[in-house]
């Protein structure tokens, strides 16, 4: 009995290797399908990381002086450098300079020594400019003319843990949209942040945000205009295609793209387009009225134009 | 005295004998350079992660260090019997007990000494200026945190058996200070009666060693902490293990050798 036990059990297994292979290969769950080393060891979880990692940033953008999520995080709804970089919409309230509130105890006093203890944003020098008691913002460390010259630049040290964030879920949009702003707008790497977007892209095919990225490099930096618009009009056709028909569109990636379009289109007197793009503008702003000053505006310098334009086309005396 | 230097100093000894500190510094120098190595956007002057990455696995080395090192002491000597040749010596149970703490504490000392100036040089290869007070600080409050553990991990051989348990206990309770000791009256005030006042108490009584984690200020380039608000926070650190010490002795003054 001993002897054949094995030999049996071994054919037994083969047996069940055989039907449960092909099931576990066309099973969903299956992590090893997926060509992503990350996503086979972390799986879903690899998406809380990601958010980890994107707030990290957030609070090395404030040089470690962030809220815990036991703290009032009212006034940090929204990641700061995300808000700046116009990636999500700015939901934030409360006091951002004082989170902690007053100090519960001695114990709580005494530990506020060994934290951050000032709200600073490393694009405005972060740690060297900040505030002690007297509220007045002051400096440590290097003169004053080497903060000017690189303080903003200081910015880079949120870098890594955006990167970080997109490798673990290259769904989330906005990480592209903070990182390339960055990027592009702080640290003149323009390259780097279309680069950054094209692999957002890739992941992302559908995304207005992206899509309005890339145009914005186009328009200010590139100097393509023709680029940007089509960039944009793309950007509009993807936001009506998947956020319209939303119960709480996106109405703040709209305000973007419809008030680029309309100035570009301003700025090229391309009067039917902007009025066309202002009325978008108007609906997506809270400000409508001021929209409507501008629309006005935009009628005023169209009545202008036509009245302009019989008079070009013969220069000759 | 002297018997308690002469076993501190037995038990220097024997942490350079062994492999965990090794490892451990192998481990941290490994995971902070490939760290290092990432591209980020092409851009070699990103550090602060590094430092990061690097204060981290120190700090984490520095209580694995500390609580293995302390917690295998008296079992090692009383499964070697040596304890009682000790003892029966003119070796009190206080000195030997100092002696003990005294040479794990000296360890971690040294140990965080070689860790510190490894995290100096990753440092200064990408910063432009030093931060040298800033760096003494973190190190010299790490050092004196670590006696807590210590002490902790001494007592605590007094009350379990095995090395193992004591050690896996004690790091669990620093750990979970260290993350969340800070935030335990916050919770506190959030609780129904009477969970509220206890973990209000427990957050009263605990060791606050979160207080010694000075990362964010090395990390972020803050101006160090002033320099009597530093000297307090070594006096408390002083405070808390001679009170564990104490609370040792008195177990093992009392306890049966056999």
């Amino acid at each position: 009995m001993a002897r054949t036990l094995p030999p049996l059990l071994f054919l037994v297994s083969l047996a069940l290797v055989t039907s449960l292979e092909p099931w576990f290969q066309s099973w969903q769950g299956n992590r090893a399908q997926s060509a992503d080393l990350l996503a086979v060891l972390l799986g879903d979880a690899r998406r809380a990381f990601a958010n980890h990692f994107f707030i990290k940033a957030d609070a090395y953008f404030h040089s470690g002086y962030y809220p815990s999520i036991f703290d009032n995080r009212t006034a940090f709804q929204t990641p700061h450098m995300a808000a700046d970089a116009d990636a999500k919409e700015d939901k934030n309230s409360g006091d951002e300079d004082d989170f902690l509130g007053p100090p519960r105890d001695w114990i709580d006093a005494f530990g506020r020594r060994f934290k951050p203890a000032t709200h600073t944003h490393l694009d405005a020098g972060g740690a060297h400019t900040h505030a002690h008691g007297d509220g007045r913002p002051h400096t440590h460390g290097p003169a004053p003319k080497e903060i000017e010259l690189g303080g903003s630049a200081d910015v880079r040290e949120i870098l890594p843990w955006l990167r970080a964030s997109a490798a673990l879920d290259p769904q989330k949009v906005e990480t592209y949209t903070t990182t390339a702003y960055w990027l592009r707008q702080r640290m003149g790497k323009v390259a780097e942040a279309e680069a950054f977007l094209r692999d957002g892209l890739r992941a992302n095919p559908d995304s207005h945000e992206i899509l309005f990225e890339l145009g914005r490099i186009a328009d200010e930096h590139r100097k393509d205009p023709a680029r940007a618009r089509n960039l944009w009009e793309l950007a509009l056709a993807k936001w009506q295609k998947f956020e319209l028909p939303k119960t709480e569109p996106d109405t703040f990636s709209l305000l973007q793209i419809a008030s680029h379009l309309a100035l570009l289109a301003e700025r090229e007197s391309r009067w039917d387009e902007c009025l066309h793009y202002l009325g978008l503008w108007k609906a997506a702003s809270p400000k409508p009225a001021e929209i409507e000053k501008r629309i006005t505006e935009v009628h005023a310098k169209r009545a202008a134009a036509s009245q302009v334009k019989p008079q070009t086309p013969n220069p000759k005396p | 005295m002297t018997a308690a230097l002469a076993i501190a100093q037995l038990v220097l000894l024997e942490l350079l004998r062994r492999k965990d500190v090794y490892v451990l510094f192998f481990l941290t120098g490994l995971i902070t350079l490939v760290a290092g190595a990432a591209n980020i956007f092409e851009d070699a002057r990103v550090v602060r992660y590094v430092k990061e990455i690097c204060l981290t696995l120190i700090w984490i080395s520095g209580f694995v260090l500390a609580v293995t090192t302390a917690a295998r002491q008296l079992p090692a000597e009383r499964e070697s019997r040596t304890l009682f040749t000790l003892l029966a010596k003119p070796v009190s149970r206080w000195q030997f007990l100092a002696g003990k703490f005294l040479g794990c504490w000296l360890a971690c000392g040294v140990a965080l000494l070689f860790f510190y100036a490894f995290f100096g040089f990753v440092a200064a290869s990408r910063e432009r200026d030093v931060d040298l007070a800033g760096w003494f600080q973190a190190a010299s409050l790490q050092w004196f945190m670590l006696a807590v553990p210590i002490a902790l991990a001494l007592a605590g051989s007094l009350v379990w058996a095995a090395a193992s348990s004591n050690a896996t206990l004690t790091l669990v309770g620093c750990f979970g200070i260290w993350l969340l000791g800070r935030h335990l009256h916050k919770v506190a005030l959030g609780l129904p009666e009477p969970a509220g006042t206890l973990l209000t108490l427990l957050y009263f009584a605990l060791p606050h060693l979160e207080l010694f984690d000075v990362r964010d200020l090395i990390v972020h380039r803050w101006p160090p902490v002033p320099w009597l608000v530093w000297l307090g926070a070594l006096l408390y650190a002083a405070a808390y293990t001679g009170l564990i010490l104490n609370l040792a002795w008195l177990l093992f003054r009392r306890r049966a050798l056999n």
